[in-house]
């Protein structure tokens, strides 16, 4: 398989998941509406305006994070309704584009549910992003988004076929994101400026951020193939 | 399809002492047979003798345990990838996106293989998947029709061998007649079909020879051609 | 893994060797020694009292952990990259992690009871015992994946690709816990938890290490071999079933 094809094989893919949203509806209707709702759970849960802007931070990524799961799981039902991940495998489609093209489509997805998330913030938990603040939010959601959606499409495409994916798809993959959690988390203190802390003071956490989308981007596009095949 | 298998007398699928398990089960308990280019051949037997695992091992998609496996020349076992691409599976799923559009389907599974989509249009043409049903979403369609998708994707990625499980389960007898006539003009554009079924005179009808599958073996049944 | 490999003969379908059997005996003697070394000969530490015998079992336990875990690694890759596609060392792989599985629980096990003796807290979010945590988890997750079917050569490539991940991961996980760590230093608990080992004590460390590691190879080598003979069992059914199933051709 040359570049181009990959490529190309990557663009198809993320073309039809999303088409395929943009019908069916279900992230839209049923995933995003959870998210929010996780957050105002959260704040039952906390029950104080001031430990809530607190860690309004680490609840945006937190619910993220549940979200992936939802993500992920709906990802691959979409291929396995009708057989469709059998007959890709079976068309002998290039597995490295099938992983670039699920991972640009859920990473798409991914990020308008950040939006969604980090505005939530802002309305439930007085979260309040400078100008400054606000370039650093982006670049965080951006990085942290290619490293969770790299990691999720390769564990999920490991848990697709097997029996019990519901409950292997978490155990594999919530060790696995930690740090982005933690990264993310970091970042989106300082843009939030949360308990005073400065915007300079989240770069750093971008670093990490970046290292782990690079590791499981590239591992991912190479190792999907054997994960998928049987 | 291709010009260079119906032209040299070579075998499409080439078997000796073929196993294979589904989770620690031989399915396949030592197949041997050949299957030459351009036929149509019919595999019968009961259910659970081992026909789909049959198709499923001939389209690369379980591993060969013991044995040897050839496909379209190639062997099964180093292989793998390049037989996938010339080989078609339609078996108990259609293998297409119910949210999406015939239209949108059949031009998805074209363009894996870089299809122009004139490739994709007489695909469909030659299902009668055109017109009216082309902009339907395949969840609203019947079995059928969803059938006839899924063939026009094996046409458009310009798959040589079809393999095809209970092809006419759930159709119509116009949709059976639809189907045999289709498969027929697939034949002799030069695809090579294996059709696993039980219904025998609708499917015996249509094979150029017939292979019986037993217990997870094969066995010549009648003349032959 | 062919018939014929199936008809070996009887000896070598125990897990026990002479080697290993003389193995087990001097790992028996040096827990022995252990035990005497680590409960009785040495004395109190000055800050932790008696609690600071745990280390004993505690800091080899966790060596040990770790240890299993490269290997694992090392025999995924091993698996992966040579061209026979040795089942041997996928089954040294899942052995391995196993026994990781096992000294990392021990280890986390016996480091929060110390922590709640020495630090009056069962957990701290130190790096190290974080680090550990995520990858017990990780590891569970392992053998969840290695236990999910299909046949020997699907389950070891799947659990080979799965290894080396989990080995990329133990860095990443690590420095990310540290850089978090690091911004509450204020919030973890001090005390004087400095250990200031006299030499018997640290002799007695370094004995746990090797003592823990004789028993690491004594069980590496039957668990692997108690695995070829799972797999045997697995492929003298097959023969069975094969046998079976033609069987039934012949009679319908």
């Amino acid at each position: 398989m040359n570049v181009s094809s990959t490529f190309r094989v990557a663009r198809l893919i993320a073309a039809k998941d999303l088409r395929v949203e943009w019908r069916s509806r279900v992230v839209t209707n049923q995933v995003l509406p959870f998210a929010v709702l996780v957050m105002v759970l959260f704040a039952f849960a906390l029950d104080s305006d001031a430990v809530l802007e607190r860690v309004a931070p680490g609840l945006v990524w937190l619910a993220t994070i549940f979200s992936v799961l939802f993500l992920v799981a709906r990802t691959y039902a979409v291929e396995t309704a009708d057989g469709a991940l059998d007959a890709l495998r079976s068309a002998g489609v290039d597995p490295m584009g099938i992983f670039l093209g699920k991972t640009a489509a859920l990473a798409a997805q991914l990020l308008v549910l950040e939006a969604l998330l980090v505005s939530a913030a802002v309305i439930l938990y007085r979260a309040d992003p400078t100008p400054s603040g606000t370039v650093l939010l982006v670049t965080t959601a951006l990085v942290a988004t290619v490293g969770l959606a790299s990691v999720g499409t390769l564990y999920g495409g490991l848990a697709a076929g097997v029996k019990g994916r519901e409950t292997l798809l978490p155990l594999l993959l919530l060790p696995v994101v930690a740090p982005v959690l933690i990264g993310a988390t970091r970042a989106t203190e300082s843009a939030f400026r949360t308990n005073g802390i400065a915007v300079s003071e989240g770069w750093p956490w971008l670093g990490l951020l970046a290292v782990f989308a690079a590791i499981f981007s590239v591992v991912g596009a190479v190792a999907f193939g054997s994960l998928i095949d049987e | 399809m291709s010009s260079d298998g119906s032209s040299t007398p070579s075998a499409a699928i080439e078997f000796v002492d073929v196993v294979a398990l589904i989770g620690s089960f031989p399915a396949l308990a030592g197949v041997t047979m050949r299957i030459e280019r351009g036929e149509i051949v019919l595999l019968r037997g009961p259910n659970g003798a081992g026909k789909t695992t049959l198709l499923r091992l001939c389209a690369g998609l379980l591993p060969v345990e013991r044995g040897t496996a050839r496909v379209l020349e190639l062997d099964l076992t180093i292989d793998r990838d390049s037989v996938r691409r010339r080989v078609g599976l339609i078996g108990h799923t259609n293998g297409s996106y119910p949210d999406l559009t015939v239209t949108e389907n059949v031009r998805f599974w074209g363009r894996t293989i870089g299809a122009t989509d004139d490739e994709v249009a007489s695909a469909m043409e030659r299902m009668k998947i055109d017109g009216r049903l082309a902009d339907v979403p395949v969840s609203r369609l019947s079995a059928g029709q969803r059938r006839r998708t899924a063939l026009a994707s094996l046409i458009a990625r310009r798959a040589q061998l079809w393999l095809l499980d209970e092809p006419h389960a759930g159709l119509d007898a116009e949709g059976r007649d639809e189907l045999d006539a289709v498969l027929r003009a697939a034949a002799a554009a030069g695809a090579t079909i294996v059709v696993a079924s039980h219904e025998l005179e609708r499917a015996g009808s249509l094979a150029t020879r017939q292979i019986e599958v037993v217990a997870g073996q094969t066995r010549e049944v009648g003349g032959g051609s | 893994m062919t018939a014929a490999s199936v008809d070996t003969n009887r000896r070598e379908r125990v897990t026990g060797t002479s080697f290993t059997r003389g193995l087990g005996a001097v790992t028996l003697v040096g827990i022995a020694w252990l035990v005497l070394f680590g409960l009785v000969v040495t004395p109190a530490d000055v800050n932790q009292g008696e609690s600071v015998r745990i280390m004993y079992a505690h800091v080899p336990g966790a060596w040990l952990a770790y240890l299993a875990f490269v290997v694992t690694a090392i025999s995924s890759a091993m698996y992966l990259f040579r061209r026979t596609r040795s089942l041997v060392w996928d089954r040294i792989a899942g052995a391995s992690a196993e026994i990781g599985v096992l000294f990392m629980g021990i280890s986390l096990v016996t480091g929060s009871l110390w922590g709640r003796l020495t630090w009056g807290t069962f957990w701290t979010w130190d790096a190290r015992l974080t680090t550990t945590a995520f990858l017990f988890i990780t590891y569970v997750g392992y053998l969840a994946v290695r236990n999910l079917g299909g046949t020997h050569h699907q389950r070891a490539r799947r659990s080979a690709v799965l290894a080396l991940l989990a080995v990329l991961e133990i860095p990443l996980v690590h420095f990310s816990v540290e850089l978090w760590n690091s911004l509450h230093q204020e919030a973890s608990v001090v005390g004087n938890t400095d250990v200031t080992m006299d030499g018997l004590m640290l002799f007695t460390l370094f004995l746990g290490v090797i003592v823990f590691t004789l028993m690491y190879v004594w069980m590496l080598m039957h668990r692997q071999r108690s695995l070829t003979l799972q797999d045997m069992v697995d492929d003298i059914g097959l023969d069975v079933a094969l046998a079976a199933r033609r069987a039934e051709a012949g009679s319908s």
